[in-house]
């Protein structure tokens, strides 16, 4: 709204100017410019919004499933890690016996590592040492003995913080859309790689060598990001022809580098990431992650330990859940449980099933992570109408769901995606009648919007 | 070769993890090719190496958690496996960590928090109503009313609120909006934040940024990192550390000569040096930042920790908004506040936020989505941050022990930044100005020539803490860490042991003065 002629003076010290004329903004503002889908946040919040007020719709809630978010989606906290955190902040509930007796030995432990027994202290910047020497014994324990050094772990607040790369790096298409947002905020290149949809968003070799080629001359890669189990793909590495894929274990690139032997273990250089937000633990806004660095130079070891100070520690509830996640009750203590394990199997399935069912929607197993990525195989009138909005197909299709169906899911443009492929992703770490509903109002849109448009 | 030893262990079966992986750790392996090894010599080269990172990365230094820490943490193990030395514990005077140091949390602030984490305990009649009230309001806002869920990335709604209406509770009635607020973890986080935004340029138009000397080197560092200008302004140590505009407007015409200046940062209560910015100078510094088309950074975190007479805490917002439109609809600026320090000392939660003033709304839009990349600030702090600037009331349960808790602290810090002044004023060779808030002291030592001539390699104020941490197993941190004045020497250290530990603390650091300078006459 500024008048075109300002003086200098007059004029904001930041102004946002089109692409042609950059002198004013920082570079993070430039490279964050190609912007995820405005429009959809905005009508999901105003109708949000509109339903609080009384307005009438098809549906009484939006149910959002389009963050990988399990407890924003109804999924309870586990006990066992509540208990501990709340002992942890307000000591005086160890005087009494209502919490188990696990829960008060293991806030004990955890307070006696606080500096002045308080989680409010800050803490050892890669994280409370004895936390720390966990999540080492924990990624041995997985990785079948495979060593892992304390001194190699660093645990942040969200597993997004750490990066130091400038310049090219590998990334899959379909990806995460933080992990190119940070790369390009740092001024790094991203260079994708596609994994292959019909072979269960496989990653191929020779994709990964074409990707490698075609950066020649155009930057310097330096990294490959990998993401195991996908996101939002779901895959793991390895395929199975039948549903034996329900059964697949995961294992760490790690654990399968030390297994190849000298020389390649001992040089490939290898960042892996893990955090408390998924899996059984959930604790997405608790900010809990870690890295663990393989066969990085000492020299830069130096300066990774420097950076990360200047952040001075990660958040102390989220270390703790960590050490929850890394060193959860085991059998036999007061506190173990095995039920949220059996839900997610069966969920992968039940959406598996569905989506392969409806004409229209292809789905490929949801073999592990948090989501489904199902495929779009829409009319050409939709692509059409979607072109006169102004909006990427899939994105048009979204912004129906929500509007008919208050199914609120996150488009495949997002993601990035092959060339005139339509995809979206739901997160499927939500309750078993979370799922009835959001299957059912998914299935019957999508047959009506079909018809609409056939 | 690797190829033929794995084609023996896994025959050729591409649906076998291990065949998958294999290939993509060939492929890191071999990209990172030397000639020679294309030429079939095995390759040992690193991908990453000094050589090969980010240079601005080589150029950071966080002096709080550095070499001197690193020692001390050391020195900390020796003991814990028994070794001798002439103490028995080393205290950590290095770090602002008010818990670390024996501060007792807010009772009311660590009932809401249980509350939260464990919401069955919503049950329990041994929590005062007031505490419920708040947790179940705080769990209400939150996905699926769990405070592990992701928040919006701006942060709750309902606490962006609340901290607008603490604002605005504080400057008087002058409007806050909760659009211009924005949760982050710490106030670090916020602070980086906004230098992202603003650094830009190459060359001679490289945006330049004015901190103060001494400053608290997170600013610093972040400069370093983004490859910005540091552009120097310093207090004046005769005149405890005010802030003279002269010296702004000769660091920043001087600076026109080779960068593009845009931003001054300000603590307030100074950090290192405990300075509080009088009425007067905060609305020369503003009509300075308008002159010079600058942008405010105003770093409020010590606010609540004030402590000479005659001092009092005034936000930069207030006085700008009292200086009228002329100012205040034009003037950009972003104010920063914390969970970590004033009352609260709760640092390992993360919890802070800033405020932003006049800014242009695309350039918001694009905050939004720079803030976005990291999902969201840690949901404790968030619920941390709403009880502080939402507390007992007068009228509520928790309130007379609330506030008997809060003043107890306050006074207690304001007791010991005397105490700390008038026993570092008795020793010859240091020189202490009044601590004024915040929670540091920042003397001045006069060290011997010959101590400063010694070690070349190391810089004199780190051999003189080095010395301290030996010897009395005491952890400052050298005023080289902060800046200083060419030729100058300094340490900071925290007045946060409690009264009687740090009265031992003044004493031994009095005596090994005495001795260092004895050794080095």
């Amino acid at each position: 709204n500024s008048p075109p002629h300002r003086k200098w003076s007059e004029r904001k010290v930041t102004i946002f100017t089109p692409m042609s004329d950059q002198q004013e903004t920082g570079p993070t503002m430039r490279r964050l410019s190609q912007l995820e889908s405005v429009v959809l946040w905005n009508r999901a919040r105003q109708i949000k919004r509109e339903l609080k007020q009384g307005v009438k719709k098809p549906y009484r809630e939006v149910i959002d499933i389009s963050w990988g978010d399990p407890q924003g989606g109804g999924i309870k906290p586990l006990s066992f890690v509540r208990q501990v955190l709340a002992a942890c902040h307000y000591p005086q509930l160890l005087n009494s016996d209502k919490l188990p007796e696990d829960v008060r030995q293991r806030a004990e432990r955890l307070l006696k590592e606080c500096a002045g027994r308080s989680t409010g202290s800050y803490t050892a910047t890669q994280g409370i040492p004895y936390i720390v020497k966990g999540i080492s014994e924990f990624i041995t324990r997985r990785d079948g003995g495979v060593p892992s050094f304390p001194n190699n772990i660093y645990i942040s607040s969200g597993s997004q913080c750490m990066s130091a790369v400038k310049t090219g790096v590998l990334t899959p298409v379909p990806c995460y859309d933080k992990v190119n947002m940070s790369i390009r905020e740092l001024g790094g290149v991203t260079i994708p790689y596609y994994l292959h949809e019909d072979q269960g968003w496989e990653l191929q070799i020779e994709e990964l060598n074409r990707a490698l080629e075609s950066a020649k001359g155009v930057c310097n890669p330096v990294a490959l990001y990998v993401m195991n189990p996908g996101n939002p793909t779901g895959s793991l590495p390895q395929r199975r022809s039948s549903f034996s894929w329900l059964m697949s274990e995961f294992v760490s690139y790690k654990k399968v580098l030390a297994e190849m032997g000298p020389p390649i273990s001992e040089t490939v250089e290898l960042a892996s990431f893990h955090s408390a937000s998924k899996g059984l633990i959930g604790e997405c806004g608790l900010r809990g992650g870690y890295v663990e660095l393989v066969n990085v130079d000492p020299a830069v070891m130096e300066y990774i330990y420097k950076l990360f100070s200047t952040d001075s520690c990660a958040s102390v509830p989220g270390q703790i859940a960590l050490n929850l996640m890394t060193h959860p009750p085991q059998p036999g203590d007061p506190s173990y449980s095995l039920y949220n394990e059996v839900i997610m199997t069966i969920t992968q399935l039940i959406v598996f099933e569905v989506l392969n069912s409806v004409p229209g929607f292809s789905c490929q197993p949801v073999e592990g992570g948090g989501f489904a990525f199902p495929r779009l195989h829409l009319p050409l009138n939709a692509i059409h109408k979607a072109k006169e909005a102004g909006m990427q197909p899939d994105e048009f299709y979204c912004v129906r769901l929500l509007e008919e169906s208050g199914l609120l899911v996150n488009p495949g443009w997002n993601f990035e995606q092959k060339e005139g492929t339509s995809h979206f992703r739901m997160n499927i770490m939500i309750k078993e009648e979370t799922l009835e509903g959001v299957l059912r109002r998914l299935v019957s849109f999508h047959t009506k919007f079909m018809k609409e448009f056939s | 070769s690797v190829c033929e030893r794995l084609e023996t262990l896994w025959p050729e079966n591409h649906s076998t993890p291990h065949h998958y992986f294999f290939g993509v750790f060939q492929i890191l392996h071999t990209s990172n090719m030397s000639q020679e090894a294309v030429n079939g010599v095995p390759c040992r080269g690193k991908v990453l190496t000094l050589d090969t990172m980010n240079p601005n990365v080589k150029r950071v230094e966080y002096a709080v958690r550095g070499p001197i820490v690193q020692r001390a943490v050391q020195i900390e193990k020796e003991l814990r496996e028994g070794a001798k030395k002439p103490f028995t514990e080393v205290i950590k005077a290095n770090i602002g960590d008010a818990h670390a140091m024996g501060q007792k949390p807010v009772t009311f602030l660590r009932q809401v928090l249980a509350l939260c984490s464990y919401p069955e305990l919503l049950e329990d009649n041994k929590f005062p109503e007031d505490a419920k009230k708040r947790a179940r309001r705080i769990l209400g806002a939150c996905g699926g009313q769990s405070i592990g869920a992701y928040s919006a990335s701006q942060g709750i709604e309902c606490v962006r609120q609340d901290v607008a209406r603490y604002i605005e509770k504080r400057d008087g009635g002058i409007p806050s909006n909760p659009d211009n607020i924005y949760l982050s973890t710490g106030a670090s986080d916020a602070i980086v934040t906004m230098l992202k935004l603003l650094v830009c340029g190459e060359g001679r138009g490289r945006t330049g940024v004015m901190i103060s000397i001494p400053q608290y080197p997170l600013y610093s560092a972040a400069l370093a990192d983004l490859g910005a200008v540091q552009i120097n302004y310093y207090l004046d140590e005769d005149k405890c550390w005010s802030l003279d505009i002269k010296e702004l407007r000769r660091a920043v015409t001087e600076a026109r000569q080779h960068c593009n200046p845009r931003v001054l940062c300000i603590i307030n209560p100074g950090n290192p040096t405990g300075q509080v910015q009088s009425r007067q100078c905060i609305e020369d510094v503003i009509r300075f930042a308008k002159e010079e088309h600058l942008f405010l950074m105003a770093d409020e975190v010590y606010q609540d920790n004030v402590y000479a007479e005659g001092c009092a805490f005034h936000s930069f917002k207030k006085v700008l908004f009292e200086m009228g439109p002329e100012y205040s609809s034009t003037v950009e600026m972003a104010s920063f506040h914390s969970t970590s320090k004033c009352y609260m000392g709760e640092c390992g939660f993360r919890g802070g936020y800033m405020e932003v003033i006049n800014l242009d709304p695309e350039v918001k839009a694009q905050l939004i989505k720079l803030v976005s990349v990291r999902l969201c600030p840690p949901v404790p702090g968030q619920a941390l941050l709403d009880l502080v600037v939402n507390p007992p009331q007068p009228d509520e349960p928790s309130h007379t022990t609330f506030m008997k808790e809060r003043t107890a602290v306050l006074a207690a810090l304001a007791e010991k930044a005397r105490l700390t002044e008038q026993v570092f004023n008795t020793v010859p060779g240091i020189t202490c100005n009044p601590v004024q808030g915040a929670m540091y002291t920042f003397p001045r030592i006069t060290l011997p020539q010959k101590a400063i001539d010694k070690e070349a390699g190391q810089v004199p104020d780190m051999f003189y803490c080095m010395r301290l941490l030996e010897e009395e197993g005491i952890c400052l941190v050298p005023g080289s860490g902060f800046g200083q004045r060419e030729g100058t020497f300094h340490f900071r250290m925290t007045i946060l042991p409690p009264t009687e530990k740090l009265k031992i603390v003044l004493q031994k650091i009095r005596d090994f003065h005495q001795r260092f300078t004895q050794e080095f006459s």
